[in-house]
């Protein structure tokens, strides 16, 4: 009796396993999953633009993955050309972008924060954060994290539309050892 | 037999746990914010005149226009409602009239496709993360 028990468990578990692998394979491997319009929590169900507006699924699941915020890994998105976005509505509008890594060295025992300009000027002008929420000479802004979880500094956009500040060591990315051995 | 059947029946019980899990692993994953990562909500003026709130899916704009579009050429703050946006200015051109003009998007005449918000939401950032972040006003 008990033979007959064990061998139908396996067979269901091993069933169970194949058909997962077979829903995953099929996805591409790919299991995010976006609430549609409708049932969103914001939109009323009533209007027209429930039906007639693009669902964050269906233009997200194009975009290289992540797994926070929108689970798009954005600054790969645009780098690999994954979204052309526009860089200006205006022709004048001057276009530039940074090429110089910051290293935040006020962390107590978390590791360095490492800020990349290039990732950040790609998307946003200099005038976004200069001179308003950081000022320009490096380590004059009293950053500090219970400010960034108010959604002030790094706060303005982490947490908010970038991936979240539950992603510590995306910016707390060096080492404390790393930092001392680099010249 | 009693105990045969018990057996395959813990069997069925556990895959439905395990597919349960993973369900509520998925859920986890996408997200624990109803809305969209980064949605915003407009309504300092919307119901007060007797329109829905406007939804603001700032996911759909940056697949189209970098951060320094709308936050630099067209004056909107890095602070969802540090603007003052009427409808009168953005049908002059200014702040969403700049696209939303029947050339680069549609036009102000399509009231409810902004103007789509269910009623008395509360104006912010919705879908983020659970700090007391850039949502507060």
């Amino acid at each position: 009796m008990n033979t007959t028990g064990w061998a139908g468990r396996i067979w269901r578990v091993a069933l169970f396993t194949v058909s997962m692998l077979v829903l995953t394979a099929a996805s591409g491997g790919d299991t995010r999953k976006w609430k549609s319009i409708a049932e969103d929590g914001l939109h009323d169900g009533d209007n027209p633009a429930a039906t007639a507006l693009q669902s964050p699924g269906e233009a997200l699941k194009m975009l290289p993955p992540d797994g926070a915020g929108n689970q798009v890994n954005w600054v790969k998105a645009l780098r690999d050309g994954y979204v052309k976005p526009r860089t200006t509505l205006n022709e004048t509008t001057p276009v530039q972008t940074l090429d110089a890594d910051i290293l935040m060295k006020r962390t107590v025992e978390m590791p360095y924060v490492r800020f990349p300009h290039l990732a950040h000027t790609e998307w946003l002008e200099c005038s976004n954060c200069h001179e308003k929420i950081f000022k320009s000479k490096a380590g004059a802004t009293p950053v500090n994290m219970f400010q960034i979880l108010q959604g002030e500094y790094c706060g303005r956009c982490h947490g908010a539309v970038a991936f979240p500040l539950t992603e510590c060591n995306r910016c707390h990315s060096v080492p404390h050892k790393a930092a001392k051995e680099k010249p | 037999m009693n105990t045969g059947f018990r057996f395959r029946r813990d069997a069925g019980m556990r895959a439905r746990a395990i597919a349960l899990m993973i369900m509520g692993l998925g859920m986890l994953l996408s997200g624990n914010g109803v809305a969209e990562y980064g949605d915003v909500v407009l309504n300092k003026r919307a119901e007060r005149e007797g329109m829905a709130p406007v939804v603001f899916p700032h996911w759909f704009h940056r697949i189209r226009f970098r951060c320094k579009v709308c936050h630099s050429e067209l004056a909107f703050e890095m602070r969802a409602g540090a603007n003052q946006v009427t409808m009168a200015e953005i049908v002059q051109g200014k702040f969403c009239g700049a696209c939303h003009n029947g050339t680069i998007a549609w036009s102000t005449e399509n009231c409810k496709l902004c103007h789509s918000g269910a009623p008395n939401l509360p104006s912010r950032i919705h879908g983020s993360h659970e700090t007391l972040g850039p949502g507060r006003w």
